[in-house]
Order: C-alpha cells, then structure tokens, then sequence
C-alpha cells in the first residue's frame, strides 16, 4: 500500500539537475500538480523529456517560463515560442526527435532493451551521426534507449497500491514512461480503494510507482 | 472555391471505405468535411485516438480528449484509445492506409520537406516523419506555390521529412503521381491550362495525352 505525498512533498524528492520523463502531449496528461510544485520550489537546471513544451502557462511550458529547464528532448516545439527563444538564445539545449521514435526509445530504456531500430529519419537530419543496420536487406537507425531519474505520470486514476488507469488521449507518452523512470511518481485525478479497478483496466501495474500524489481537491 | 477547399475535395476521393487514415493539422484536417457520408473510416489523431469525430459543442468538451493539434475532438462509436506507443506502432508497422500532410517542398523523386526552415522555423518534426516513412499511403495536400515561388522542385532545399516517395501530390492546380520516371501530371485543376501547370511548377512533369481536369463538386 502506498502513502499519498503532497505536490510539495513530490517536488522536493526532486533535486536540481534531475532527469524527469514527463507524460503528457499539448498538456493533455500531463502532471499538473508535480509541475506547479516544481515551479514553486524553484527547480533548476532539469533536463525534461516529453512529447512536446506545450505552450507558455500551460503543463510543462510553466517550467519553460520559469527558468527551471536547461534541456529539452522533445518531438515537437512549435506551439512554444518561449522554448524556441530560449534554444536560439542558447539557455536551453533541445534535442528534437521524432515522436514514435522518441516514445520506442523511452520503452527501450524502460524495458531493457539495448536500442531500436526504425527506418523513421532515414535521409533527414534525424540520421546525422548515427548508425545504420541492414537487416533483411533494410536500413535502418540504430536508436539508442532513454531512462529518467524520473518519470512524472499522470492518470485517470489510481488505487492505494499505485495501479493507474488512464483517460482517452490522457494516455499518450505516460503509460511508457512509468517504464523509464528510476523513481516514478504518478497523479492520478482520483484514488479509489483497492480492488475497485479491474485488473483488466490497469494499464500500470502499481508495481512500477513509488509514490502516489494524493487526488486532487 | 477557395484552393484550400479545391485540394481537400480532392483529396477526399482517394479515401476508400474502411480505411484507417491520419489527417494533418490546418489543411489537411479539412479533407473529413468532404467526405461522402456512405464512406465510412476510421480517423486517427496520433496522440492516441481511432475514431477521431468532429468537434464538440461548446461546454461538451472533455479535457482528455483531443486532436494532435491540441483542438477538442469527440469519438466515434467504435473508437478506441491508445497510448503512444501503440499508435506510432500502428504508424510504422503498416497498419495505417493514408496519411494526408502538409508540404513545404517536394522534390522531382517525390520525396517531401515540411517540418523546419533552417534559421526561421524549427518548431521540430512531430509524428510526421513517422508518418511519411511508415504509413501505406502519403498524399502531400498543399498550395501549388507560395507567394509565386515554386514548391515543387528539382530536389528539395529544405531538410527532408523522410527519403520515401510520397504517393501523389493534390495541390489547387494539378493532382501529381510521383513515379520512378518522375513527376506525372494526372489531373489539372479548375480553370488551369497545362501550360499554366508546367509554368507554376519547378521539376519536370511527364505530361501523357490530354490531361483531364480535376473533378470536384
């Protein structure tokens, strides 16, 4: 059975310089309550990897604004302009990567494996100092895996022994990175006793989740 | 009719019933309006919907249920939510018949250039150079030329979103089938001569017999 932590409590697991997968695609699934806590405590230098940045004063683009973000791995910046002032002004470094990449390579970090390979970049910028691999006569990139110091997920709901359901396009990057994170924190919108969520609907079993955000008031 | 409207019209002829297709956001997004209403697909929205359905009315939205634009979506009967790995699997393995994407460029070998201007725009690639290198179907939707410049050239200046060949080219003045040989001008559009194709085109076209204006409604 799990305690439920505060979003303070949360936030201050989390040391400067740490490496957060963090869920969510346009601040859509995204841990809301962790990231107003990071902002809060002054977080500095992370480096994050998401889908995307969303956009200024929403989900992960609350740690844009604040500074709080020395690196970004992410498919996607565009609905960001904070995030791309700060690339071209040099305060962040962002690697681009394309999304079914990026979430394979987040699996494969998070399931032992030692990379993957995709035909996805071939011939793009994507490639630049990369190797390539034939296999049955195709090329493909070899990619290599991503891991978190931690993994920042959110979901639907939770029970007290950390099973996570997830909502529609809620889901997206977060039932992978609950893989990836050496220490993983889930905020779930609800916890709901154990036993009321089906075994067939967890899509995380509480097995991978260290700590439960209490539910939202 | 407004081009736009011309190449999604277009477009939507080559959807076939049952189909699983992934429209793109802007433009492309478009193509579903003109659907026939006994044709029935499946929409994907890549971060996690199948069954993609229109928007909702106002006050109706759900906050977990969205479009790759971030827009509010609803889901049809039938529809199904998936993670992100799950759908760029989809993506990649050959499970998606069509994706319909927007074009900055496309070259004489038909391979497609839409996600960053070196210098002005890298607002990074998204899903898209997974879709171009996995999707069974690549129709690039576009403009034929950008404020008189040619977007359809010799080869591509702009970085490649993938070296694949894209399956046709629907703009407001030609259809185009990317071929081996080269560019093959099947379809001319409303009120344009084939002269004024050629004249409003970078790359060399094939040009067979007469070539058939475009029919759209």
């Amino acid at each position: 059975m799990k305690h439920a932590v505060k979003p303070g409590e949360a936030a201050a697991l989390i040391p400067d310089g740490a490496i957060l997968l963090v869920g969510g695609f346009m601040a859509v699934g995204s841990p809301h309550r962790i990231i107003d806590a990071l902002v809060a405590r002054n977080a500095r230098d992370l480096t994050i990897v998401a889908n995307d940045t969303a956009m200024p004063g929403k989900g992960i683009g609350k740690l844009i604004s604040a500074g709080a973000v020395k690196k970004v791995v992410a498919s996607h910046i565009g609905l960001n302009p904070e995030t791309q002032q700060k690339m071209i002004s040099g305060e962040i470094e962002v690697e681009l990567v394309p999304q079914g990449t990026l979430v394979e390579r987040i699996r494969a970090g998070g399931v032992g494996l030692g990379g993957v390979l995709t035909a996805t970049g071939l011939g793009t910028p994507v490639e630049d100092g990369k190797l390539t691999v034939e296999i049955d006569g195709k090329t493909f990139l070899l990619e290599t895996p991503i891991k978190g110091d931690f993994a920042l997920i959110a979901a639907r709901q939770a029970d007290y022994v950390g099973n996570l359901e997830y909502s529609l396009t809620a889901h997206n990057f977060n039932p992978i990175m609950a893989l990836a994170g050496e220490t993983v924190i889930a905020e779930p919108q609800t916890i709901v006793p154990v036993g009321v969520i089906s075994p067939d609907a967890v899509k995380t079993p509480g097995v991978l989740v260290d700590h439960l955000l209490e539910r939202a008031h | 009719m407004d081009a736009k409207e011309i190449i999604a019209r277009r477009v939507a002829q080559e959807i076939e019933p049952e189909m699983l297709v992934n429209l793109g956001i802007g433009l492309p997004s478009m193509v579903a309006n003109y659907l026939p209403k006994d044709v029935h697909v499946f929409f994907q929205a890549e971060n996690g919907v199948i069954g993609l359905g229109a928007r909702p009315p106002e006050g109706m939205e759900d906050p977990d249920l969205t479009d790759a634009g971030g827009g509010f979506v609803t889901a049809v009967p039938g529809a199904a939510s998936i993670d992100s790995a799950m759908s760029f699997g989809l993506i990649r393995g050959g499970h998606l018949d069509m994706t319909v994407l927007g074009g900055l460029q496309v070259d004489a070998r038909g391979y497609l250039a839409n996600w960053m201007i070196p210098g002005k725009m890298v607002p990074g690639m998204g899903g898209a150079m997974d879709l171009v290198a996995g999707a069974k179907q690549v129709i690039v939707a576009m403009v034929h030329t950008a404020k008189g410049n040619h977007k359809i050239l010799p080869e591509c200046t702009l970085p490649l979103t993938a070296a694949r060949r894209v399956s046709l080219i629907v703009t407001d003045m030609a259809v185009i089938e990317p071929t081996e040989a080269g560019l093959v001008l099947k379809e001319r559009g409303p009120d344009c001569s084939v002269d004024d194709v050629i004249a409003a085109t970078g790359a060399n076209l094939i040009v067979h017999g007469d070539v058939p204006q475009m029919q759209i409604a």
